[in-house]
């Protein structure tokens, strides 16, 4: 940014500035109040775009609430980039930063779960494994397998029960939430993100095949953690969701 | 865990989780869009802010907005006549009518 720009940029989030010098409305006159509406249209914005990039969040805090922490983070942190549809990422640390929200510990796990939704949405495509090459594979080679996850697959790990508070804000109907520690799967399998709660070690074992660990190795690795974890339903989950692009044999 | 015994869990975790996806395929959980039922401002999207789909329906029933509903539903929706009397229906590609001028 040139210095005259700087003090643009720092002057449209900070209403306590004067005014940039040297701006002109159509006339030739001073901008004044003109500079003022602009501002205005910039915060109220974004502050809509916190509403939609948080539903969740915006529902748990209220309104009013949600416009007063989304108008402390715009000016905190504006947007770094033109793709509004990411709009947001450092929402759950300032969430943490929060001293008066400290008694609501899981919001920023419940933005992050929000925020990874969003990134799966809006992921690359990426067709799944078919069924049958799947069944036609060397059961005895499984082990020693890597499998390549769709582009469109989350996890969000948390002490915090954030897919039944997700779930209880975002549908008629859903059960209270209960007070359980959940990790959270997205998967995409059709137009939207589907978000599923693992079972104790899946994200391990998910976390350590991501990190390139074989299927054998991640699930030793995932039971020195979670002593009798099985893979079975957390592999449904992954391949029911579409998330299991393919197997590659490894030696 | 001896390597044996780690074939043995990952060929069956496999041999399970192929049954259990495939069972989940062909149930109730598959959706289609759905073009032409969604009342105003209430059309599907989850693409979060900077983007134009979500809720920006400006009539009933649109034709071109769409929503997601259970798989071979949406041709079969109930939907009230229009105001000259013709028949709406939902259509799994967008329409032409309901349009907003």
């Amino acid at each position: 940014m040139t210095p005259a720009e700087r003090i643009f940029a720092a002057a449209l989030l900070d209403g306590s500035r004067p005014v940039p010098a040297g701006l002109r409305d159509g006339a030739g006159g001073p901008a004044g109040r003109r500079f003022g509406v602009y501002r205005n249209n910039v915060a109220a914005s974004l502050t809509e775009a916190m509403h939609l990039a948080f539903p969740v969040i915006a529902r748990l805090l209220g309104k009013q609430n949600m416009d007063g922490l989304a108008g402390l983070f715009l000016r905190a942190h504006p947007p770094s980039s033109p793709l509004m549809m990411h709009y947001g990422a450092a929402f759950p640390d300032f969430l943490s930063a929060m001293e008066q929200l400290s008694h609501l510990a899981y919001l920023p796990d419940v933005a992050r779960l929000e925020l990874a939704l969003r990134r799966s949405y809006h992921a690359a495509d990426a067709d799944p494994v078919a069924p049958a090459d799947l069944a036609e594979a060397n059961p005895d080679r499984l082990a020693d397998s890597r499998i390549v996850f769709a582009p469109a697959m989350e996890i969000v790990r948390s002490r915090w029960p954030i897919h039944d508070i997700w779930r209880f804000n975002t549908e008629t109907g859903a059960p209270r939430p209960r007070g359980v520690a959940q990790d959270v799967l997205i998967t995409r399998p059709q137009f939207d993100p589907e978000p599923q709660p693992l079972p104790d070690g899946g994200a391990d074992w998910i976390g350590a095949m991501q990190g390139g660990l074989t299927v054998g190795d991640a699930l030793d690795s995932a039971q020195r953690r979670t002593p009798g974890f099985d893979p079975a339903p957390t592999l449904a989950l992954l391949l029911g969701g579409g998330a299991v692009v393919s197997l590659e044999s490894t030696g | 865990m001896s390597n044996t015994a780690r074939t043995l869990t990952v060929a069956s975790a496999f041999a399970a989780a192929l049954v259990a996806s495939s069972a989940t395929n062909v149930s109730a959980q598959s959706k289609e869009k759905c073009y032409g039922v969604a009342m105003a401002g209430q059309n599907d999207c989850a693409a979060g802010p900077g983007t134009t789909c979500a809720g920006t329906s400006s009539v009933d029933y649109q034709g071109n907005s769409w929503k997601l509903v259970d798989a071979g539903t949406c041709m079969e929706m109930n939907l009230p006549a229009m105001a000259d009397g013709t028949e709406r229906k939902g259509s799994l590609e967008p329409l032409k009518r309901d349009l907003p001028s």
